[in-house]
């Protein structure tokens, strides 16, 4: 039998993942779609650490969804998707540090939207009262209106904070999952998790494609993903890029397109605002009945933050020798700030736990490929 | 309205036939009595297809020849079959794995403690909700009409001839609506009667209201009673179905898959008496479990209980409901209702009577009981170890096998002549194949074949037009 044990179940949302788990582990029929399913079936119990893994695991293609003979109006009412979602948005907030932001989850869209709107407004006004009038409007030079020093000493520390609380965070994630199994960190793991996330590999509902709208796959939703995801990475190579030259090479933007922040940081920005406005464009026709049912406006946020970094930056490219330049560089820097400052509280931690969660299934996977008893039967069926 | 092809039913055999139809050129009308959440029947349940092939393939581990399925078939239906159809349809099993592809369906390897059908059977990516989900995209993209919460209600039959049906939209529903609908030719793919439990009966007797249903509670009988009724010639016998012993707290329907309990072998089965009834450790559980849902519907009040110690506890495929477990007998048979003395007595002479061996579920290992009537003859061992674990038992029925007879062009039979234009596959004439006895994966196998074969003669009978290739 499958155990699910109440006693480590401290939420709701863990319960009804473990509920639904039971019901999957006696079924089985998902289990060439992703990962979740072949982890699950190494379990027998399922403690807090199990479920908060299994829900991260989860890509959310959908595709377990339409595939279940078990999902509502069947009694048994199994949704997974929907319960890793749910679940997934609810450890987020557990995971986070330091714990008094947790809440910030609860009502992520309307944080986000805030405290974008105070950055940006922050920098516009900052700019206005400090900054040279006649360079705002005409130079093209970034650091005549804010010089290098004072955007160091606005952005690292933010930055720097970021990271820490990102990096407490995910040990949280980590250990919680370790009291159920403990998984050491390997190399192998480490590189089969790299590249099943650079892949994608489980955002595709088992190689059909995602069924995130409805019982038709496709493969829309991960190639909007990679495209933001790639964008994101080629900005953010710009940007250290830039700092690499700022202060090894002393050599201070602005930069010719030649040079790696631009050749970097343009096609990193399409990708972002292609991606990001295809996700939001994407996910404005998903099935409800694979979103949780508490709306945070977590992913809406997240995509959009990642929309205008890419659009103000691309635009402060083009239009830098405008006279719009100072305003648009206070709306970007301003979009930049405030997704750093929310980094840790917002949809970026799923790309951390997921990987995490990636590099124990790999580790499982290698370590103990264990079968489940069977009755008796002449010899095995799988290799 | 007026169609080509009237399907009833929105199963596999159903949509192979829609599909097969609708690309021999026919305007294809599907009338599907569940509601598109559960559309598809059985096929919803079902995981696999057991295909004849001369070579593996890399997801089925080996070859499986038709002479070999042939023999398993006539092995468990104990020749109850007829051959020239048995034979036309395990040929043309071969064909099955391609033609599905073709439909967008995928397959995986064999699940995760399945039994041992990774050589002979196809498993779908996905199960089988997922292999109806590529049909229907096909058979939508094709141009077939598919009607959901719609019933045949009535048919027009003269002599074998097909003239007309009654559809009834919304007919769960206070408001259903009527229509008659022509047709040239009309498919019956529309299941078997296990979800009727007064049908049931009439096989049973009483014993049919402790029956759980597996499968789905469309599976009413509807359009076999209409064709019956129309004349349409009958195979195989009311009681004949593939029953399985199911977990006992199973919902009445639509349990499937998760309600099956694969611990039998590992400890004694007794009655509502507390008595065993049979060999628990007779073979290998994938070649036993078929007989267990007969033999749990020959016990009082149709009800069994697998009683385990804490040796076998995790043996097994996990149930989806716990078991009742005890640190003591006595308290383990108050919560499963048998008299505490009765189950004492039958676990003390059974662990008396088990001989010192070595256990090993893989193989007919030699722990045994002697003097003991009836014997257990493998993996039999003292249940001793607290605590002491019951899962209770119900015949669970998952298809029925009485339907109409067929000829090989899936034409259904009136008093022995082929109908021009009635046509059945699926569940609903699986008993021209299957006439007793079970074989994992067949259902879908004679759905498929049928369900081809009725959807391309349908599209030819109606038409000089030659089908598009």
């Amino acid at each position: 039998m499958t155990r699910v044990d109440l006693p480590s179940l401290a939420t709701a949302s863990q319960s009804e993942v473990a509920r639904q788990m039971q019901v999957c582990n006696a079924c089985r029929y998902c289990e060439g779609l992703c990962a979740v399913f072949p982890a699950m079936e190494r379990r027998r119990v399922f403690t807090e650490g199990d479920v908060d893994y299994l829900a991260n695991l989860c890509h959310n293609c959908g595709a377990c969804h339409y595939d279940c003979q078990y999902a509502p109006p069947h009694p048994f009412a199994v949704n997974v998707p929907q319960a890793m979602a749910e679940l997934r948005e609810e450890s987020y907030a557990r995971f986070a540090w330091p714990q008094a932001l947790g809440p910030v989850f609860a009502r992520n869209g309307v944080w986000i939207a805030l405290v974008s709107a105070l950055a940006v407004a922050g920098f516009i006004l900052g700019f206005a009262l400090l900054a040279d009038p006649g360079a705002l409007t005409a130079s093209g030079d970034f650091y005549a209106v804010m010089p290098h020093d004072a955007m160091v000493a606005v952005f690292a520390p933010v930055f720097l904070f970021s990271l820490l609380a990102l990096a407490l965070s995910l040990r949280r994630f980590w250990r919680t999952a370790d009291d159920a199994h403990p998984v050491p960190v390997t190399l192998a793991a480490l590189w089969q998790a790299m590249r099943e996330a650079a892949a994608l590999r489980y955002f595709d509902g088992g190689g059909m494609g995602c069924m995130s709208q409805s019982e038709r796959p496709d493969r829309h939703r991960r190639t909007f993903h990679h495209l933001t995801f790639y964008g994101f990475l080629l900005c953010f190579a710009s940007t250290s890029s830039g700092t690499l030259m700022h202060y090894l090479l002393d050599w201070p933007a602005p930069y010719p397109w030649w040079a790696p922040p631009k050749l970097l940081g343009v096609p990193g920005g399409l990708g972002l605002v292609i991606g990001a406005a295809g996700l939001i464009w994407y996910d404005w026709r998903r099935d409800p009945a694979l979103l949780p049912e508490r709306r945070t406006g977590m992913g809406a946020a997240f995509t959009w933050t990642l929309l205008a970094l890419g659009a103000t930056g691309l635009a402060l490219y083009w239009l830098r020798e405008t006279p719009a330049m100072g305003v648009l560089l206070a709306v970007h820097l301003g979009v930049v700030f405030a997704f750093f400052v929310t980094m840790p509280y917002g949809k970026f931690v799923h790309g951390l736990y997921r990987f995490a969660a990636l590099v124990r299934h790999a580790h499982e996977g290698r370590a103990h490929d264990v079968q489940e008893a069977e009755a008796p039967t002449e010899g095995r069926v799988r290799t | 309205m007026s169609y080509d092809v009237l399907i009833a039913g929105g199963g596999n055999a159903a949509l192979c036939a829609a599909i097969c139809a609708a690309r021999g050129g026919a305007r294809v009308l599907v009338a599907e009595a569940a509601p598109k959440a559960m559309r598809g029947g059985n096929t919803r349940h079902t995981r696999n297809c057991r295909v004849a092939h001369d070579e593996g393939n890399g997801i089925l581990t080996g070859p499986y020849p038709v002479d070999e399925y042939l023999d398993d078939l006539m092995r468990v239906t104990k020749g109850n079959t007829d051959t020239e159809l048995a034979e036309l349809t395990l040929q043309r099993s071969k064909e099955i794995w391609d033609f599905l592809e073709a439909q967008g369906v995928r397959f995986q390897p064999s699940l995760g403690g399945t039994l041992s059908l990774g050589r002979t059977n196809a498993f779908f990516l996905g199960g089988g909700r997922s292999m109806l989900n590529a049909l229907y995209r096909m058979a939508e993209d094709l141009g077939v009409a598919i009607r959901y919460d719609t019933r045949v209600a009535a048919i027009e039959v003269e002599d074998g001839f097909f003239l007309g049906a009654t559809l009834e939209a919304e007919w769960d529903g206070d408001h259903p609506r009527s229509e008659r609908i022509e047709a040239r030719a009309f498919v019956a793919a529309s299941g078997g009667f296990e979800a009727n439990l007064d049908w049931l009966e009439e096989g049973w007797g009483p014993a049919a209201r402790n029956f759980l249903i597996r499968g789905t509670p469309y599976n009413t009988g509807g359009v076999l009673r209409l064709m019956l009724d129309a004349g349409a010639d009958r195979v195989g016998e009311a009681d004949q179905c593939h029953a399985v012993a199911v977990d006992g707290r199973a919902p009445k329907f639509d349990g499937g898959i998760v309600t099956r309990l694969d611990c039998v072998p590992f400890g004694i089965v007794v009655n509502a008496q507390g008595q065993r009834f049979y060999d628990e450790g007779e073979d290998f559980w994938p070649k036993r479990y078929a007989i267990w849902g007969r033999l749990v519907a020959a016990q009082p009040d149709q009800i069994g209980h697998v009683i385990i110690d804490a040796k076998s506890a995790d043996l097994f495929m996990p149930s989806v409901f716990p078991p009742e477990i005890d640190d003591d007998l006595d308290g383990l048979a108050g919560k499963i209702g048998v008299a505490p003395d009765t189950l004492r007595k039958t676990v003390d002479d059974f662990n008396a009577a088990c001989r010192p061996g070595t256990f090993d579920h893989t193989i007919h290992d030699d722990c045994r009981t002697e003097g003991l009537d009836p014997p257990k003859s493998h993996w039999a061992r003292p249940i001793e170890t607290p605590p002491f674990r019951a899962y209770t038992l119900r015949p669970g029925i998952t298809f029925t096998y009485m339907g109409v007879r067929v000829n090989r062009d899936a034409r259904v039979l009136f008093d022995g002549t082929a109908s021009p234009n009635v046509f059945a596959a699926g569940e609903i004439m699986a008993g021209n194949v299957l006439g007793q006895g079970y074989l994992a994966g067949i259902g879908m196998t004679i759905g498929t074949v049928f369900g081809r074969i009725a959807g391309e003669t349908a599209a030819r009978a109606i038409s000089n037009r030659e089908p598009a290739s």
